[in-house]
């Protein structure tokens, strides 16, 4: 199943870093989140888009992780020669992701 | 009983919709009005219009905003903070007077806080940049403008001073919140959980729009009703950092923990050291409780001692960019984009544009995250060509919108609707500031 199915997600600009958040809808999908949206994944989905590293950050009390990428919005949101500039659409990207369906899920 | 204050947002933006202000100063209830205007670029950009027009380089809609918002405010005694003031606070506080007077609101108190452009201090030392190996210094001539990120203080000292209306130009965003918080409850400025829940609030609010169901919806999943009305947040606020958020009664949109959570995270790196000028920030424990329709609390933002350092952005003129786009439809037009694009590359390099980065992109295919993210997209039913590139020089950039033009004639068949473009790019990029080296300070006008 895609991502969508259990988290929601919102892209923020600095700079070159983008930083995308995955939350869970229901909290008790949180360690299945844990589990399979890793760093490196992350990172592997986002070829040739994140040229840095990716770093996670996990909020337990809200049910989401933070992923950092650096290098990622094309030299800058001020000087990017790409569309979306600010990366404002990589949120819908991510929850594009395939993940194994969890036990309770019909 | 504890003490609560109630801030209204009432910008996200600069270009942001005016209406939901006028909602939040008749129907909400609220003794502080906060207008967030001034983005990343935009004090860069406002201090090129400064070096034209010293009486600019404030926020184009501020006498919009002001002749509609201040007679209500005035009316209520609800007093408003903006960043509206950009490159130029001073001029920004001045025309806001000459509005009220026209307004007959003579007596209102308009302060203007300015020590924000810290050019001189930048271009006397020699900062590194963070985004790229370089200095200050590096930037040579290309470097026009620096402006610190201020904190709360001297807006807070401003409103302790009576003022009806704080307008500072390059602030913290937070920091616009966190000022009548720490003027309405004396918070110290050594309470680094106080200044870290507050920051929280603060937060949650400058983005607007945001908060209440925008940059949400998302038919099937996120669905929010009354985007077209979508009301601003209201923080409610007490003495002791503690923070409800909610919205007037009747307006569009949602608030809810899941676009709490949301906004929460916007724009955030490390959560446990979000850096302000006023507080190193820590969102990590924070909970999110609805605890009825479009009201929301929030706990457990905490803090620790802020650094010694302010972020300045610095705005210097980075390069040109041109472009050119054109569409194509039907049965094969994903291969004759694909044509299309292959021959402006073919025919960049035989016409020698100078052009240090090139961009080829199909719109509707692989535009926004590139061909390895966009592999498995089904074929469209139309696509758009469109090729970027950057240059050193004007002439340069226009020559690559022209080599997508040229594909009327010359290109695949069917080509239609060409555009091309060549602007130069005014870019920021960051420094660290001593702290000691920003010498803000709070100047009345007349009203």
């Amino acid at each position: 199943m895609k991502l969508r199915e259990l988290a929601h997600s919102r892209t923020g600009d600095k700079g070159n870093t983008s930083n995308i958040s995955v939350i869970a809808f229901d909290p008790k999908h949180y360690l299945l989140l844990l589990q399979q949206v890793t760093a490196a994944r992350v990172k592997a989905h986002f070829a040739g888009v994140a040229e840095g590293e990716v770093v996670r950050y996990e909020l337990p009390n809200i049910a989401a992780l933070n992923f950092v990428m650096s290098y990622a919005l094309g030299g800058g949101v001020t000087r990017s020669l790409a569309l979306d500039a600010h990366g404002k659409s990589l949120s819908s990207a991510l929850l594009d992701l395939e993940i194994e369906a969890p036990s309770d899920h019909s | 009983m504890m003490r609560t204050i109630r801030i209204g947002s009432g910008a996200g933006y600069s270009g942001d919709r005016i209406e939901p202000a006028v909602e939040l100063a008749e129907k909400g209830e609220i003794q502080y009005l906060v207008f967030e205007c001034l983005g990343e670029r935009t004090v860069a950009l406002a201090q090129q219009a400064r070096m034209k027009n010293p009486d600019s380089g404030y926020d184009p809609l501020l006498e919009e905003r002001m002749r509609t918002v201040l007679p209500l405010c005035a009316a209520k005694g609800i007093r408003m903070v903006t960043n509206m003031g950009a490159a130029n606070p001073e001029a920004a506080a001045r025309k806001t007077a000459e509005i009220a007077r026209s307004l007959g609101l003579s007596t209102l108190k308009i302060a203007a806080v300015v020590g924000d452009d810290v050019l001189e201090a930048c271009k006397a030392a020699d900062f590194p940049i963070l985004e790229f190996d370089g200095t200050v210094r590096q930037l040579g001539n290309r470097l026009f403008s620096a402006n610190a990120y201020l904190g709360a203080e001297p807006m807070a000292e401003a409103l302790r001073a009576g003022a009806d209306v704080v307008i500072t130009g390059r602030a913290s965003d937070p920091a616009l919140f966190l000022a009548p918080m720490i003027h309405a409850f004396d918070w110290a400025m050594d309470d680094w959980n106080l200044l870290g829940q507050g920051t929280v609030a603060g937060h949650l609010l400058e983005c607007a729009g945001q908060v209440t169901g925008g940059y949400f919806a998302d038919p099937g999943y996120k669905d929010v009703a009354d985007l077209a009305r979508l009301g601003f947040p209201i923080g409610e606020v007490g003495e002791d950092g503690s923070l409800l958020l909610t919205k007037v009664a009747g307006s569009g949109g949602a608030i809810t923990a899941q676009t709490c959570k949301e906004q929460l995270l916007y724009e955030v790196h490390d959560p446990t050291q979000y850096l302000q000028p006023d507080v190193v920030a820590d969102f990590s424990q924070v909970t999110v409780e609805e605890i009825a329709p479009d009201r929301v609390r929030l706990s457990g933002g905490r803090g620790t001692r802020r650094t010694g350092t302010l972020k300045v952005s610095v705005g210097y003129v980075d390069s040109f960019i041109g472009e050119g786009q054109i569409s194509y439809a039907g049965p094969g037009a994903l291969a004759r984009g694909r044509l299309a694009l292959d021959i402006v590359r073919e025919r960049l390099k035989l016409t020698g544009v100078a052009a240090s980065e090139l961009r080829f992109d199909l719109i509707g295919v692989d535009s926004l995250h590139g061909p390895q993210v966009s592999a498995h997209a089904n074929e469209p039913y139309e696509v758009r060509v469109r090729v970027a590139g950057r240059t050193e020089t004007l002439k340069e950039a226009i020559r690559i919108g022209n080599e997508v033009e040229t594909l009327y004639t010359n290109g695949p068949a069917g080509g239609g609707g060409a555009w091309k473009s060549a602007r130069d790019v005014v870019a920021v990029a960051s420094v660290l500031l001593p702290r000691e080296l920003a010498k803000p300070r709070v100047q009345f006008v007349e009203g």
